[in-house]
Order: C-alpha cells, then sequence, then structure tokens
C-alpha cells in the first residue's frame, strides 16, 4: 500500500515541469512552488484580514453615531479612563509588532534562535498589554462603570450625563474586550509558532505562517492604533 | 510596488527588507503616538476627532506596508487590501448620510 502511493507521489512529481528536482518538506503538492504557496497564503489570510476590518468597522461605525448623539457623555466617559496608562500600552503593543516583523525577518534568515526571541518578547509583550487592561478592567469594575447591573456610577457635576456615560462604557468593554479577545488568541498562536520555530520548520523559502502570524499581530496593533485616540483622548 | 520574481518559475518566496527598515517604522509610529497624545490636549473644537483619526489612519497605513510588507506584495494583495478599506468607506458613508444629517431631531 505504502509503496503503492510512494510510486504514484513520485511518478506525479516526474512530470511536473517546475519541479527542478527539489521537493520542499512543507510545498503542499498543489502548489508548483513555494513562491506560489507564499503567495496563496498571504493572500488568503489578508481576505481573513479583509473581513476583520469590516468587522470591528462595524463596531467603529456605531461607536461614531452614539458619540454625535451623545458628545458630552462620551467625553465624561473618556474622563475616566487614565490616558497616561492607555498611551503606555500604545508603547507596548507597537513594540510587540516590532517584535513581532523582526521575528518574520528573521524566519526569512533562517535565525533560528534570534526569531524564537523575538517571538517570546512579541509573546512578553502582548502580555503586558492584555495584563494592564485587566488591571484597568478591575479599577473600572470597582468603580461601579461595569455596564449592565453592576453599573453604579453617577457622574456628580451632571447627573443626567449617566445614561450616556454608561453607553459609552459599553462601548468601552465591547471594544477593548474583542481587542483583547484577538490579543489572547494571538498569544495561544504565538506559543505554537514558538515551539514550530524552535524545531527549525522555518527559512528562507519557508516562512509563510510566521508572515501570516505577523499580519494578524499587526491588524490587532492597527485596531487598538483607533482605539486609544477614541476611547482615551475624547 | 510589484515583485515579478516572487510569482512563479522562482522557488522561495525570499524577499528580505534591510532590519534598520523596522526600526525606522518604529520610530516613525512612536513619534506619531506623541503627536496623537499632544495634539488631544489642544482644543481643537471639532477637528480634534479629525485630526486624531487622520493621525490613525496615517499609522495605519505604514504598519499596512512595511510591517505587513503590503509594499511588496504581489498586485492582487493591494486589491483586497484596498477594497477591504472602500467597502469599509461604503458601510461609513451610506450610514453617516442618514444619522448624521438628523438635524430636526431631539438630539
Amino acid at each position: 500500500m505504502s509503496e503503492d502511493a510512494t510510486l504514484s507521489h513520485s511518478a506525479e512529481h516526474a512530470s511536473e515541469p517546475h519541479t527542478h528536482g527539489h521537493h520542499h518538506p512543507f510545498l503542499q503538492h498543489h502548489f508548483e512552488d513555494m513562491g506560489q504557496q507564499h503567495e496563496a497564503s498571504t493572500l488568503g489570510m489578508w481576505f481573513f484580514v479583509a473581513q476583520e476590518i469590516l468587522f470591528f468597522g462595524g463596531i467603529f461605525c456605531a461607536y461614531f453615531i452614539y458619540r454625535e448623539m451623545y458628545p458630552e457623555a462620551w467625553k465624561a466617559g473618556s474622563h475616566h479612563q487614565n490616558w497616561q496608562i492607555g498611551a503606555a500600552n500604545t508603547i507596548v503593543l507597537i513594540g510587540s509588532s516590532l517584535t513581532m516583523a523582526l521575528a518574520v525577518w528573521g524566519a526569512q534568515q533562517a535565525k533560528r534562535k534570534f526569531t524564537t526571541l523575538m517571538l517570546i518578547l512579541t509573546l512578553v509583550l502582548g502580555g503586558i498589554f492584555v495584563g494592564v487592561k485587566g488591571y484597568e478592567y478591575a479599577e473600572h469594575i470597582h468603580e461601579g462603570l461595569f455596564p449592565g447591573s453592576m453599573f453604579t456610577f453617577v457622574q456628580q457635576d451632571a447627573p443626567h450625563l449617566t445614561p450616556g456615560v454608561h453607553l459609552f462604557m459599553t462601548f468601552y468593554f465591547v471594544m477593548t474586550g474583542l481587542h483583547a479577545l484577538h490579543m489572547i488568541i494571538g498569544a495561544g498562536l504565538l506559543l505554537w509558532f514558538i515551539k514550530r520555530t524552535w524545531r527549525g520548520d522555518f527559512g528562507p523559502e519557508y516562512y509563510s505562517p510566521v508572515e501570516i502570524m505577523g499580519l494578524y499581530w499587526h491588524f490587532v496593533d492597527i485596531v487598538w492604533i483607533f482605539l486609544f485616540p477614541l476611547l482615551y483622548l475624547v | 510596488m510589484q515583485d515579478h520574481e516572487n510569482y512563479s518559475g522562482h522557488t522561495a518566496p525570499h524577499h528580505a527588507a534591510p532590519l534598520g527598515m523596522y526600526f525606522a517604522v518604529f520610530a516613525a509610529l512612536m513619534v506619531l503616538t506623541v503627536i496623537t497624545v499632544w495634539v488631544s490636549r489642544i482644543d481643537l473644537g471639532a477637528m480634534n476627532t479629525a485630526v486624531a483619526m487622520a493621525i490613525a489612519i496615517v499609522k495605519a497605513t505604514v504598519v499596512i506596508l512595511w510591517f505587513m510588507h503590503v509594499i511588496h506584495s504581489p498586485r492582487m494583495t493591494w486589491i483586497v487590501v484596498i477594497s477591504s478599506f472602500l467597502w469599509l468607506a461604503v458601510m461609513f458613508v451610506f450610514f453617516f448620510s442618514d444619522y448624521l444629517t438628523r438635524g430636526w431631531n431631539i438630539y
């Protein structure tokens, strides 16, 4: 059985005009070469990112509509955010994008240890970001700013703004929560990629998975680039 | 913009940019973050949000072109990237042309 499979595989292989007597172990049989496979996988990831852009875009759209309706409440709600923490976290997240980009660079040059280190740094920086977010959440919950039945906060200087602040905080938790969820999924993926990189899967001919991991991570970074001024600096 | 060598005929997708480029991009993003915070502390009225969003769009473009390597991607990737933002713009324009023009409403 297995001999048959090997035979038919090599026969099929010999008839292919584009194989130069060289077969990369990670080349899927339906692609002609590693370059074509790389383009197909990055393009596929971009289709995913495109739907993510529209997914977050819908929430941003709703944010702007309600902000136009309740501008004063939005300002008041944003003042409950600590912009220094937000700015520091922005630096941490953009830093993690840098280390992620450096990991892709390292994978392209088959720098196994460097790439692993950069992926670990990305994971650490991402972990710091989510940890800081958790601290901020705890503070908000403590102040009674968590939406729903836990919302006990009253805007003392302008009580009529309280329902609007409640709405702002709902947007805050939905937007940053979905963002943090993406970060946590990304952290899980990073763990897998650290293992694969250390194992020596990647090199100049095959780094598409690291590149795609990077596309995801940078996209999550871009979402935060918009969230920071919209939630902390109104 | 397009790299024909990347396409079929060559086995490796290799396209490593110089390392310094990534640090330059990071520095640019840091400068733009500082500008975002600084501008938000100046009262420009309704223009504050517009300026903040303009800076964020510049930052996102920098990330997409260089960190996400779109600048060296084939034309097909450009089409997907640009059209995704095009559809986003369509959604924004139709929603805002309704909600932001309801001057007769109570709010």
